[in-house]
């Protein structure tokens, strides 16, 4: 029986297993392909999105778990009208590889939802479960502080 | 012959002829044009292979492949500066594998004679005529830090070309002489103020023949030596970039594969229950592993996670212990090289102090961010791929043999990559792809592989042993005697890449110890191969650099402490007379730092390594937290020659840094029963946000020559780390990772 979730707004009728992760849900049935997999067991922070704006790993949320709405990096903003924090990562241009790009946006996004005034230790706290192999970590902070207002 | 600086575009097509003018016979054959692989259709009009232009705008293609290093930004800057392209108006592709886009710069790095920093500006030219062997060979790659050295002169020659011959189409349409003509954003300007944009002159233009151009000087440059903004920044912050795990044809169906953990043969399998899951639609016997095909990846993991199967011994030995056995042994056979023996290394200088040490280095793994992947397609029409590869040309033809068709009717798309590191520069994982779409033709198959997968399949930067030998005498270095015992990445590589390995002294597995730029009278530097060891190793970012910069570098530093030298003068000292560049990296980074002085609590360390033909030297902090190490601060210092675009050269230079450190501080692949026992992140972790120190970069070009900046970033993070703990607790670490002794603050 199909399960129903509401992803960027939009409701979905969903014909998979209710055990199938989140994050296969969005990258091959609803070909939603911006949210990442890396590594499937919460240890990279690839695969974040938000539901009900509050970070999570989708690769560890069932599908028939979803308990509220999806948002995931497509539902932040677009190329042709890019979120503030969006803005703030081109504007640093802290992308390299760029892979692991929409879970460190949708991780710092709910920060700053949360926290608008993030401190150094709170960015470390917040991001520090989110991996770069290219180590761009010092941009991303600076992005951060920069979407908060806070320019360092 | 031509000067330098005076290049046309048939120099450029072919190769090397102005500068090569009677040096070699080879150059006439290789210097005939590549075929256009652009194949223009429609209203589209190929000027050149690397250029073109249609009714809506310009497109410029990068055939290097894009990983995050920036490559395909900074080509295309190389085209636009000389074709006068406004910078938000380039478009830039990657193409279809094709000899045309052959690597110039790859082959040179194996030509015989001395150390790249040593090369008179003929050898230089030489280097670039050994080029010519990539096109002969059709080696389309993107590695060895070579892309900019490789575009530098071909792709401003090509867009000077280009735009000549739009000013000649111009000057017959307004019937003017060329000469008066100029060019700016796009279009031809007339005197008079008319403009013709490109779009409207480029199938004319065709007709035309550049005339000799003459490169513009750096002072003129508009786009080239400053940061531009990335062509793939939007894409990248949007979620909207297509890697090749994101390649989404209608009907695709997904799958997962289990090859041996032991990289062996299959006994047999039982896929009873598997057959039975959800999403299943074709369980796969590959012979030498089983793949699953499904409607959902997860659901494909499941199942082929679900199989049975019995797997073959390894071809090495089965435990990390008996792999440093065989390594160990290979210092008892005869050397496997000696780039590098001046002066009397086997003789202990009167008066002088001897100083030895050994070293060890663990296996490593790439860990792209992006797990290895690939779509294949295969239906009556030929072979479609979707690979992130660094290597089109051996993938395309590597393909087209697993899918049993001919070259010519593969299309190939090479995707960005989520990081390549080295890994991307292998076929498996898209030959693995094309082996499964087998099973079900007429449908596109995407083969992801596991985390799991990727980590325990791949080919490893290679475990190694140093041993030096060094003497110092009134405060400097008189006598280094080095050597380095591990696997032929190299020959293993080659061997995958071609089906052959040259025979010869392996010069990759020594880079970094026999050709740094000190002046020691005493200094030789010999390699050793473990020639059976059947562990499978790969180009891993820097390669030999990675592992001899630690073993050089250290050892530089015990060197100092036993000669009572500031290990930064020592190195100076030891510089200066040899390599003015190195010196000068040296003392940028005293000068940022502000060495020697330093914060209380802390201990600080140098290294300075040459590779790529760039010195990148680098000054760690680290401070101690309760017990604790945490990596404070890092200054760098690198010269490339020619910055072509500061911004991307200091992420590149920062990025390799942390790489370095990721792996000096817990990067270990280990094996037991044959198999790698590290499988995911929580077992293979790499430095997080809050262990990033802060890193400070400075440009300098002071040599002659352009150089690579992709790798060299990585080989001094692991020395200057642990020289810096050296410093801060006197305690000598020469077993990496440093994990295994020290403690890391989180």
């Amino acid at each position: 029986m199909p399960t129903s979730i509401t992803v960027n707004g939009t409701a979905h009728e969903v014909d998979l297993p209710s055990e199938v992760p989140l994050l296969w849900v969005l990258r091959d049935a609803l070909n939603l392909t911006g949210t990442k997999y890396g590594c499937g067991v919460a240890a990279c922070g690839a695969c974040t999105v938000q539901i009900d704006g509050e970070a999570v790993r989708s690769c560890q949320v069932p599908l028939g778990d979803v308990w509220g709405d999806v948002t995931t990096i497509e539902g932040l903003g677009t190329p042709e009208s890019l979120a503030a924090i969006q803005q703030a990562w081109v504007d640093h241009q802290v992308a390299q590889c760029g892979y692991c790009q929409s879970g460190q946006i949708m991780q710092a996004a709910a920060l700053l939802a949360e926290t608008p005034q993030p401190s150094d230790d709170d960015i470390d706290a917040a991001m520090s479960g989110n991996l770069c192999r290219c180590g761009t970590y010092p941009r991303i902070r600076a992005a951060i502080k920069a979407a908060a207002g806070m320019e360092s | 012959m031509a000067s330098i600086g005076k290049i046309a575009r048939r120099t450029f097509l072919v190769g090397a002829a102005a500068v090569a003018g009677g040096v070699a016979v080879g150059a006439w054959y290789v210097s005939r044009p590549a075929p256009n692989p652009l194949r223009p259709e429609g209203d589209e009009t190929a000027l050149n292979p690397f250029v073109i232009i249609d009714g809506e705008g310009v497109t410029l293609v990068a055939p290097r492949a894009e990983m995050g290093q920036g490559t395909q930004t900074t080509w295309a800057a190389l085209l636009a500066e000389e074709m006068d392209l406004a910078w938000e108006d380039v478009r830039v592709i990657h193409g279809p594998p094709a000899k045309a886009y052959y690597n110039s710069a790859m082959m040179a790095e194996s030509l015989p004679g001395p150390a790249g920093y040593a090369r008179s500006a003929l050898q230089h030219k030489l280097g670039e005529m050994a080029g010519v062997i990539g096109k002969v060979m059709e080696m389309q790659v993107t590695g060895g830090s070579t892309a900019m050295k490789d575009g530098y002169e071909r792709m401003r020659a090509t867009g000077a070309a280009a735009r000549e011959m739009l000013k000649a189409a111009a000057a017959a349409r307004l019937d003017l002489d060329a000469g008066v003509l100029t060019t700016e954003a796009g279009a031809v300007v007339a005197p008079d103020g008319t403009r013709l944009p490109y779009t409207e002159l480029a199938a004319e233009a065709a007709g035309f023949e550049p005339r000799d151009v003459l490169l513009r000087e750096p002072s003129e440059w508009k786009l080239l030596g400053r940061a531009l903004p990335r062509l793939d920044m939007v894409a990248k912050c949007t979620g909207t970039e297509t890697y090749s795990i994101d390649t989404r044809p209608e009907g695709l169906r997904y799958a997962a594969v289990r090859m041996s953990p032991r990289r062996g043969a299959m006994r047999g399998f039982d896929a009873e229950e598997a057959e039975g899951m959800p999403g299943v639609e074709k369980i796969v016997d590959l012979g030498d592993g089983v793949a699953v095909i499904a409607t959902n990846t997860w659901l494909a993991q499941q199942a082929v996670n679900a199989i049975e199967v019995d797997w073959g011994p390894a071809a090495y030995p089965e435990t990390t212990g008996a792999i440093f056995d065989e390594i160990e042994a290979a210092f008892d056979l005869d050397p496997d090289s000696t780039l590098r023996d001046t002066g009397d290394a086997e003789t202990l200088p009167e008066g002088a102090q001897e100083v030895t040490a050994e070293y060890r280095l663990p296996f490593l793994a790439h860990a792209t961010m992006e797990p290895l992947n690939a779509t294949a397609w295969i239906t009556a029409g030929g072979l479609e791929v979707w690979s992130g590869n660094q290597i089109p040309t051996f993938v395309r033809d590597a393909c087209a043999e697993a899918a049993g068709v001919s070259a010519d009717s593969v299309t190939l798309h090479t995707t960005p990559m989520g990081g390549g590191f080295g890994r991307r520069g292998e076929l498996d994982f898209s030959v693995l792809a094309v082996r499964v779409a087998r099973a079900l033709p007429n449908v596109p198959v995407m083969t992801t592989w596991s985390r799991e997968e990727d980590m325990t399949q791949d080919f490893y930067r290679p475990g190694a042993i140093g041993r030096m030998r060094g003497a110092v005498q009134d405060g400097t270095a008189v006598l280094l005697d080095a050597s380095v015992a591990g696997p032929s990445t190299a020959r293993q590589a080659l061997n995958r890449w071609t089906g052959f390995a040259p025979g010869g002294p392996d010069k990759v597995h020594v880079e970094g110890l026999w050709n740094q730029p000190y002046a020691i009278p005493s200094y030789r530097a010999r390699g050793y191969i473990a020639p059976d060891l059947q562990v499978p190793v790969g180009f891993w970012r820097s390669v030999g650099n990675s592992y001899n910069g630690f073993i050089f570098e250290s050892f530089l530093d015990e060197m100092a402490n036993a000669a009572g030298a500031d290990p930064l003068d020592f190195r100076v000292q030891l510089a200066e007379p040899e390599w003015d560049p190195a010196a000068r990296v040296l003392e940028a980074v005293r000068e940022m730092s502000g060495w020697p002085d330093k914060p209380e609590g802390t201990g600080r360390g140098v290294a300075m390594c040459y590779s790529f033909g760039t010195p990148v030297a680098c000054v760690i902090e680290v401070a101690d937290e309760e017990g604790e190490i945490r990596i404070a601060r890092a200054w760098m210092a690198a010269d490339p020659g020619v910055a072509l675009d500061p911004g991307i050269i200091e992420q590149q230079l920062a990025g390799g840094l942390v790489y370095g450190l990721s792996a000096a501080m817990t990067g270990e692949i280990t094996f037991a029963d044959g198999a790698v026992e590290q499988r995911n992140f929580p077992d293979y972790d790499a430095l997080r946000m809050g262990q990033m120190p802060r890193v400070e970069v400075r440009i300098l070009e002071r040599q002659t020559h352009i150089s690579g900046i992709g790798e060299p970033g990585t080989p001094p993070a692991a020395p200057a780390l642990a020289n810096a703990i050296f410093d801060l607790t006197g305690e000598r670490h020469r077993e990496l990772p440093l994990s295994r002794a020290v403690r890391f603050a989180t």
